[in-house]
């Protein structure tokens, strides 16, 4: 079931692709960072006529040391743990504000962006809260599945066997002792008119996730899959690569929930092993061949009931992105 | 001028903020502060209010949703208490460094452990030094009018800063007193219309809250505190156009019957009033005994307090919090402090009483400055002592 607000939303394709630039080159992120790689996409999609709440992090510190600032959009950043709530707080005046005759009408694009640790940890609260309160805003998840601003902590987001500072594989650990948390899941059980997950690989498809999430009215979950070469133990030019490696090994698939319907962006007809994502990264080096056994099986598993969720959703229609074919 | 109407001191807070056309309201119910958000919601809801009423998850997002909103222009107001002010603790240091300027009442109550819901100042002691300022009221009516006055002085282009009115759980929070209540169209020709200085607007964008380096940040704190310093001209001055507007008239310490007193006593809130008879009552015996009571106590009123004290002997101080490990309670520990190196001061003692909701007593005014006057002629006292202590 396609959603009012966008059913007359035209594709990107990498023919007009947009040329707005909301954030700025010359940021202080690392070589090869795919996280700020992510958010650009996704700005560049919403476009300028926005408001972004920043959670702290890697992509707070690396675009505003004072007196710089990377932001050609107003950005503000409060704490770790309320991107979500701070988002609100913009809507809600906004809100008000416009109802009472006090600023222009004008549709303007509230964004929350956090990482995996300001949306999977410390902030799911404060984003669970905002999700269920039904504010018109698109929060933005920049998974890269450790704290790496901190330098490489485990989140509840990093995957089953990855070795970071705080689940470090020794005598009795294989690394990282849990499976990921699901947090797209956990957004859309909130009933949320959109949820959808996103890859840098994919840009067109992540793209028309981010605008469609900014054109939807209520409240949108954007989960990006983002690459950190520094923590991941990857050589830096290989972030796209793994990106896309991600998805065609169904570790990252990607699919939309739109009111309830699951839609696959697309579907994997052979997967790619596990394995050939997971030797790339210095992260998964220690890992056996049992447990590489292991995360295939779990992987397995859950495509496979993702797939049943989006089998079960009426009027599935695939992605029309091209990009990868 | 309005009638006199008996109305619960809570519903009147709510009304204040009505009366000042709040926007945006985001509040997490915590007892004793539960009716001021209660009546908020239902104002919002029969329409006489219109504003957003955000109800959060947590204090935490309720402070959070207060910053987002102030910083995107909306005149913004919250309430909270205790634990909630505690959950609030790390964003009430940052709502000043970002220039908004809330306004948040606080029903003051104890802090956990043991859990205790009822009437103290160890929430609010605990957050001294996060840059917002901050006025106690004594009454309902002050409940009311200080809450008027708060969104002036904040939203003073001067000023800029988030201001917290705290009022006394239960004993002046769930109390019905009677209060002139000023309508909105009163309240207009005093609290011009909310003017951000720096908004978030997509049409004139700015970096809010960015990072501070080492080179930056000593002076972007040195800045707070002297706007939070400046403020005290600004919040002085709104409370002498209140009193032209509406008559009644408040000060940052407010002194009752301290001429010629030898031995004053110094509190803060509702209890105040329990002081009063104390006081009243000692002078009928012929003690030379006096009162006064910060009104304003962030920034603090070093030039008032001085004033107020100048010619006694004794300072007794009555403290509703502990200060673990400190020296006596806060109040005590910083008016000792503004005296130091004084010409002739008067010698302070130390009391801590009233602690979770425990009643404080005319007779308990009366021990102190029993004690305070017996300590100061043998020049030695304790650091400070707990009045209503039981042994056993």
């Amino acid at each position: 079931m396609m959603d009012a607000a966008i059913a007359n939303f035209k594709n990107f394709t990498p023919k007009n692709l947009p040329t707005v630039e909301p954030l700025a080159q010359g940021h202080r992120a690392c070589q090869g960072c795919a996280e700020v790689l992510a958010l650009r996409m996704a700005l560049k999609a919403i476009g300028n006529n926005v408001i972004v709440a920043s959670a702290t992090g890697c992509m707070e510190i690396i675009t505003s040391p004072y007196p710089q600032t990377a932001w050609k959009v107003p950005w503000i950043h409060v704490a770790f743990e309320n991107a979500a709530a701070v988002a609100s707080g913009i809507e809600a005046a906004r809100k008000a504000l416009m109802r009472k005759g006090k600023i222009p009408k004008q549709r303007t694009t509230i964004v929350a962006m956090a990482g995996d640790g300001g949306t999977a940890d410390i902030g799911l609260q404060a984003l669970s809260g905002a999700l269920e309160r039904g504010h018109d805003f698109v929060y933005i998840c920049l998974d890269n599945e450790a704290y790496m601003n901190t330098g490489i902590q485990r989140s509840s987001a990093t995957p089953f066997g990855a070795m970071t500072t705080t689940s470090p594989p020794g005598k009795l650990s294989m690394g990282q002792a849990t499976w990921k948390k699901n947090v797209p899941a956990i957004a859309a059980a909130h009933n949320i008119p959109y949820v959808a997950t996103g890859s840098p690989a994919y840009y067109t498809d992540l793209m028309n996730k981010a605008k469609k999430a900014s054109l939807i009215k209520g409240p949108a979950y954007l989960h990006l899959y983002s690459p950190c070469p520094t923590g991941w133990r990857l050589a830096p030019e290989r972030a796209v690569e793994i990106s896309r490696l991600a998805v065609q090994t169904n570790i990252f698939p990607l699919y939309e929930v739109i009111n309830g319907q699951y839609i696959m962006s697309r579907k994997i007809k052979k997967p790619k092993p596990v394995e050939e994502y997971l030797k790339l990264q210095g992260r998964f080096r220690h890992l056996d061949k049992k447990t590489i056994r292991q995360i295939q099986q779990r992987v397995d598993k859950e495509y496979e009931a993702l797939l049943q969720k989006a089998a079960l959703s009426e009027g599935t229609e695939e992605s029309t992105d091209q990009a990868d074919k | 001028m309005p009638e006199r109407v008996g109305i619960e001191v809570s519903l009147a807070a709510s009304e204040a903020a009505c009366s000042a056309d709040a926007d945006v309201i985001a509040a997490y119910p915590i007892t004793p502060q539960t009716h001021i958000v209660e009546h908020l919601s239902e104002l919002v809801a029969d329409g006489k209010l219109d504003a957003e009423f955000v109800p959060v998850e947590s204090e935490h997002s309720a402070m959070s949703v207060c910053i987002g909103s102030s910083a995107a222009g909306a005149r913004t107001f919250t309430a909270t208490s205790a634990q909630g002010l505690a959950l609030m603790h790390e964003l009430l240091f940052i709502a000043p460094a970002l220039r908004t300027p809330i306004v948040m009442t606080v029903a003051n109550r104890a802090l956990s452990g043991p859990i205790n819901i009822w009437n103290d100042h160890s929430d609010i002691m605990a957050e001294r030094d996060v840059a917002w300022i901050q006025t106690f009221a004594e009454n309902g009516q002050e409940v009311f009018d200080l809450i008027i006055h708060a969104f002036r002085v904040a939203e003073d282009p001067e000023v800029l800063l988030p201001m917290m009115v705290n009022l006394d759980g239960f004993t002046l929070s769930h109390v019905i007193e009677p209060i002139e209540m000023l309508s909105a169209a009163e309240v207009r020709k005093y609290l011009k219309p909310f003017k951000p200085q720096m908004v978030l607007d997509p049409k004139k964008p700015i970096t809010m809250g960015p990072v501070g380096m080492p080179e930056v940040y000593t002076e972007a704190r040195q800045q707070i505190e002297s706007v939070l310093l400046n403020s005290k001209r600004v919040v002085v001055e709104a409370w002498k156009e209140f009193e032209k507007l509406y008559g009644r008239r408040y000060r940052p310490v407010e002194t009752f019957r301290t001429r010629g007193a030898e031995v004053i006593l110094l509190t803060m809130g509702s209890v105040s009033e329990t002081a009063m008879t104390a006081v009243d009552a000692l002078r009928e015996k012929g003690i030379r005994v006096g009162l006064m009571r910060f009104r304003l106590w962030r920034p603090f009123p070093l030039a008032e307090f001085k004033r107020a004290v100048k010619g006694a002997k004794v300072l007794a101080v009555l403290d509703r919090a502990i200060s673990y490990g400190s020296q006596g309670g806060p109040v005590f520990t910083e008016v000792r402090s503004a005296l130091f190196g004084e010409a002739d001061p008067p010698q302070v003692f130390g009391f801590v009483a009233g602690l979770g909701g425990r009643d404080i007593t005319v007779e308990m005014f009366n021990e102190m400055v029993t004690k305070a006057t017996r300590y100061a002629k043998k020049k030695k006292g304790p650091l400070y002592e707990m009045i209503g202590l039981r042994e056993r």
